[in-house]
């Protein structure tokens, strides 16, 4: 089992037992838009996060990294409780969106709060114009007079309405990679999320797809929390104000990038980002 | 040098029995093709049967009545087969869905006519009559498990980042189903129920004692209803010559129709542009 292969790694190397330990000045800067304490996640019997604990602030963009299997796309997906559709997964700890309890909330209404943007694209095998205004529907507001000037805002908010507002009614499976995940950020976007997880959003896409997201992900954060997982560090270097550093399902160290790049506090975050391990 | 010997007519005998094959297939298609061909013709597919004795005349009831057996099959076993394969495609657990799957496998390998001593004993018994509904049923219930594994299968090579997509933007499970998954695998679940009718419409065992037979035209449901498989029977077995070359043509017309359901439903699948990537 992996569980004993990870306590395993863990006995050799007892100091990353702790899990970070949010700096005071950090939670004075900004208000929290998600706090996360004392989160476990199982898999079944093999736990996967340990005890994490963060204050993901409000209207920043945040990073994630770590190396492959450290939880970090895992804990992603305990924000919007994605982890549901496996079986035998299991959070425990209290995450809070604007103080209420996540794990207890309305799972829809959640979701609209707290949108979702994949690591594949996966836009519908409906027209362009039906995948952003999926949402909508789903929602309720599929008979509002507003829905097409919904689907604008939310097209031009993903940058992509210049480029799609000819073809609404073609298949979004016409547009290129780049093209289809920032179909998906305006399918996200269209329910106006407060927050916006993005699980590694470029790892299949080429530098020019990859710079247009950011570039785009770097004009949302005025409007939307943002928390996205990269295996990319430049990715995180460039785009997030806060970075967290996640080690086999323990939040090593959290805290501005800058910090996390040049000063780390702990040995693994050097290790990682100089590219010793992982 | 034995080796070679050996290889050699391996290989020779493989081919002549592929070869066999295809040219069994062939000569009896050629064959019905020539000897139906011959007794084909407008009126065969227009004018009643005519009594014994005269000749000429057609089986335009027992064409119809096919149809009518058709639809009350695809009314009974269509919507059974596809919820069922929904559901065990999208919902339940490991127990209860293998057993399913089973029975479902274990129904498909029961021997036709077993299903014609079920709907005579559950429908032409207490009725004290035969009818169309008699037969559609028994050719409705050997649809189920044929619509319900196919539907399932296509169901399942949806990719699961569709559903995840459906999810994350508030939707239900039951939901994401509807609007997102179903539509996507619909090309293939129709082509699968085509191909399932067209595997019913050839049966006759079934249909002997529970539609029977009729030489002028039934009206509804309720009478006994000629179809084409039954008067391919009748006729050939009869002892005179013009009622065997209509028996022919009769295999003629229902080989066509089969044949019409297997190129309509390939034609669905391979058209599934919008419904694929790239």
């Amino acid at each position: 089992m992996n569980g004993s292969r990870n306590s395993a790694v863990m006995i050799g190397d007892p100091k990353i037992e702790k899990s970070a330990e949010v700096s005071p000045r950090l939670v004075a800067a900004h208000s929290a838009k998600i706090m996360v304490s004392g989160l476990n996640f199982y898999y079944g019997p093999r736990q996967v996060l340990h005890d994490v604990a963060v204050k993901v602030p409000e209207n920043k963009i945040t990073a994630l990294i770590g190396p492959s299997g450290c939880g970090k796309s895992t804990f992603l997906r305990t924000l919007n409780r994605m982890y549901e559709t496996v079986r035998f997964a299991r959070a425990e700890g209290e995450v809070l969106l604007d103080g209420e309890n996540v794990l207890q909330m309305d799972v829809a209404l959640l979701r609209r709060r707290v949108g979702m943007v994949f690591q594949k694209s996966n836009p519908f095998p409906k027209t362009i114009f039906e995948n952003v205004a999926y949402g909508l529907r789903v929602n309720g507001w599929g008979h509002s007079r507003t829905l097409a000037e919904l689907v604008e805002t939310s097209l031009r908010r993903a940058a992509l309405w210049d480029e799609v507002k000819d073809q609404l009614h073609k298949s979004a499976y016409a547009l290129s990679g780049g093209q289809q995940q920032r179909l998906c950020i305006a399918r996200a976007l269209a329910v106006d999320p407060e927050v916006l997880l993005l699980d590694e959003p470029c790892s299949a896409l080429d530098p020019i797809a990859t710079a247009k997201i950011e570039e785009l992900l770097f004009r949302l954060q005025d409007t939307c929390t943002i928390v996205i997982v990269t295996h990319n560090m430049q990715q995180a270097a460039r785009v997030a104000e806060y970075t967290g550093f996640f080690l086999l399902g323990r939040l090593i160290e959290f805290d501005e990038t800058k910090t996390i790049f040049k000063k780390p506090a702990r040995q693994e975050t050097e290790d990682y980002i100089t590219g010793r391990f992982g | 040098m034995r080796r070679k010997w050996v290889n050699g007519v391996m290989l020779g005998l493989t081919g002549v029995c592929a070869l066999s094959t295809v040219s069994i297939l062939l000569f009896i298609l050629g064959y019905l093709v020539w000897q139906g061909g011959r007794a084909l013709s407008w009126d065969f597919l227009t004018q009643l049967p005519k009594p014994v004795g005269e000749s000429g005349g057609g089986m335009a009831n027992a064409i119809v009545g096919s149809a009518k057996l058709l639809l009350v099959a695809a009314a009974v076993g269509l919507p059974v087969g596809f919820m069922g394969g929904v559901y065990l495609a999208e919902f339940g657990g490991r127990t209860f869905p293998f057993l399913v799957r089973y029975t479902a496998d274990l129904l498909n390998g029961v021997p036709s006519i077993v299903m014609g001593i079920f709907a005579y004993t559950m429908v032409v018994l207490p009725q004290h009559h035969f009818s169309a509904l008699a037969g559609g049923l028994a050719l409705g219930v050997m649809l189920i498990p044929i619509a319900m594994r196919s539907s399932e299968e296509f169901l399942r090579a949806v990719p699961q980042s569709l559903r995840e997509g459906a999810l994350a933007l508030g939707a239900n499970r039951w939901r994401a189903i509807a609007t997102v998954v179903v539509p996507a695998a619909m090309r293939g679940i129709a082509t699968g129920m085509l191909l399932s009718l067209a595997r019913v419409a050839g049966e006759t065992a079934p249909l002997l004692f529970t539609s029977f037979n009729n030489r002028y035209w039934s009206s509804g449901f309720g009478q006994p209803t000629a179809s084409l498989p039954v008067m391919v029977f009748t006729y050939a077995i009869s002892p005179y010559e013009d009622w065997h070359r209509q028996a022919w043509a009769a295999g003629l017309v229902l080989l066509a129709m089969v044949f019409v359901a297997n190129v309509g439903g390939r034609l669905i699948l391979s058209g599934r542009r919008i419904g694929s990537r790239g």
